[in-house]
């Protein structure tokens, strides 16, 4: 059956892990992200790793964002990465954001971390990187 | 919980394998399935029939209100009270879609965070996609396939609703309409479409010390719409609820119960279930034929629009022989 809506809009769940307390640079890539004509699942602040892969298995979501700008990114992001291989999510592309220093950009990158976007990334950027991201990987 | 018999992950799986997983309720093939359902592929259609055979089981539930009146906070209580009596439970959030950009923000899950990681809990978010109605179009697959998937529970939170989003009316059993308090100038807020469809309506952050007020008038205007009363078995209950302590959703849960009961003692279970499969035999029917105008745009309809132009014939016959013509096809 035809109908008029027969089109696939990339699914992006984006979330923030960790303690850091404001979420105004995520809201900005969030509204960037929807004007790309994307759906963008925001989850809120302070989320666990398993909150997150949980909520990204039931959005199927095509691309996971995750921001962090505490510091605790090379505890978090294994983490993630080890969580969405338990689910059988790792198909999900985990994208990374936030504040984060070049050594640790490599090792993350190295660990399976798609692409990391740091904190002063045009939005618009953002945005392109992920359709990439997307239309790079295999039909799903 | 293994069941994907293939790899999801590594190939496109056919939606009709996946009928199987979503039946034993493996979260990656009933998100999945969603996902194709709300993209409008036919190739998902044979699944979802498949899967259809298997429902009527589940209790649904809609919950609807202006923006901002606390419906995610509530359906996050709402469902750590019904996981206390052992029911599992599934929610579909609809957020509006953009209608610039075609894209959305869903941002029903920043309150719904309690039961994160109980696998007898599944909360999906969804855009309206240009649907009007409060829901989006791919609401109902949803939640037929929740309810095949053998969740005892289906809540739908509409998006925040003016008066004339009332769809969910014809997609759940049970109807509850929250209003908060400090919303509007006063009651006006709950806005007239809306009082009509409750089956109970909540006030919620009730800790809030204009809530009373709320409360007081919502009553009286119940009880002021005589008609409104007296067509039905079940008196509409006003219920107060706040997120402190979860106050009052015990109660509401058990009204909620106590509402299906009487559906059922009445029979008028039977009309209601009737009337969400008649909504969704005429809306996909309505879909169907949109798209089918569309496919034929520059062909059969432009050559019909051009024998109106030329005054051969007036639009409405033209309508009918362009239906007529889709019929002869099919
Ligand atoms: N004081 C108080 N605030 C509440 C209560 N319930 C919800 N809120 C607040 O009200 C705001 C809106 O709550 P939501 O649950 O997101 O409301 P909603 O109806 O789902 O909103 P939309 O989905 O955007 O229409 C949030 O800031 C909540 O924290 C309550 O019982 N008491
Ligand atoms: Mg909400």
């Amino acid at each position: 059956m035809e109908t008029t809506e027969a089109k696939n809009i990339i699914r992006v769940l984006i979330a923030k892990v960790g303690l850091d307390g404001h979420d105004r640079g995520v809201k900005i890539v969030a509204r960037c992200l929807r004007d790309a004509g994307m759906d963008v699942i925001y989850t809120g602040l302070h989320r666990t790793p398993e909150e997150v892969v949980h909520a990204a298995v039931q959005e199927d979501v095509d691309v996971l964002g995750v921001s962090i700008l505490s510091g605790a990114h090379m505890t978090i992001f294994p983490k993630i990465i080890e969580l969405l291989r338990q689910n059988q999510a790792d198909d999900i592309i985990l994208v990374g954001g936030g504040v984060i220093p070049d050594d640790d950009v490599a090792e993350l990158r190295k660990l399976g971390v798609a692409e990391i976007l740091l904190q002063d990334t045009p939005p618009q950027t953002v945005a392109d990187t992920i359709r990439d991201l997307v239309t790079q990987r295999a039909p799903r | 919980m293994l069941f994907v018999i293939k790899d999801i992950r590594t190939i496109v799986i056919p939606s009709t394998e996946l009928v199987e997983p979503v039946l034993a309720r493996n979260p990656r093939a009933i998100a999945r399935l969603i996902t194709r359902a709300e993209s409008g592929d036919a190739e998902c259609r044979p699944a979802l029939e498949a899967l259809y055979a298997h429902t009527g089981r589940a209790q649904v539930v809609g919950m609807t209100g202006v923006a901002g009146s606390g419906k995610s906070t509530l359906l996050d209580m709402l469902t750590v009270a019904a996981r206390k009596t052992g029911r599992t439970v599934a929610v579909v959030a609809v957020d509006p879609s953009s209608p610039y950009s075609g894209g959305s923000i869903l941002g029903d899950r920043i309150r719904m965070n309690q039961l994160s990681g109980d696998p007898d809990v599944f909360i999906r978010s969804m855009a309206t996609r240009g649907a009007l109605g409060g829901l989006a179009r791919a609401t109902h697959d949803a939640v037929d396939l929740l309810d095949a998937a053998g969740f005892d529970m289906v809540f739908i939170e509409t998006v925040g609703v003016g008066q004339d989003e009332v769809d969910v009316v014809r997609a759940a059993h049970t109807i509850i309409v929250v209003s908060a308090p400090g919303l509007g100038d006063d009651i006006q807020a709950i806005k007239a479409g809306l009082l009509e469809i409750a089956d109970v309506h909540v006030v919620s952050k009730c800790d809030r010390s204009d809530a009373a007020k709320t409360i007081k008038e919502l009553r009286s205007m119940l009880t002021l719409d005589v008609d409104l009363n007296r067509k039905r078995a079940w008196p509409i209950p006003v219920l107060a609820t706040s997120s402190e302590e979860a106050q009052g959703v015990q109660e509401l849960l058990e009204t909620i119960d106590r509402h299906r009961e009487s559906l059922e003692t009445t029979g008028e279970i039977v009309q209601r279930r009737r009337s969400i499969a008649e909504t969704r035999v005429l809306q996909t029917a309505e879909a169907f034929l949109r798209g089918e105008f569309a496919k034929h745009r520059d062909g059969r309809v432009s050559a019909l629009v051009e024998r109106v132009m030329a005054r051969e014939i007036d639009p409405h016959g033209a309508a009918q022989e362009l239906i007529a013509g889709l019929q002869t096809e099919n």
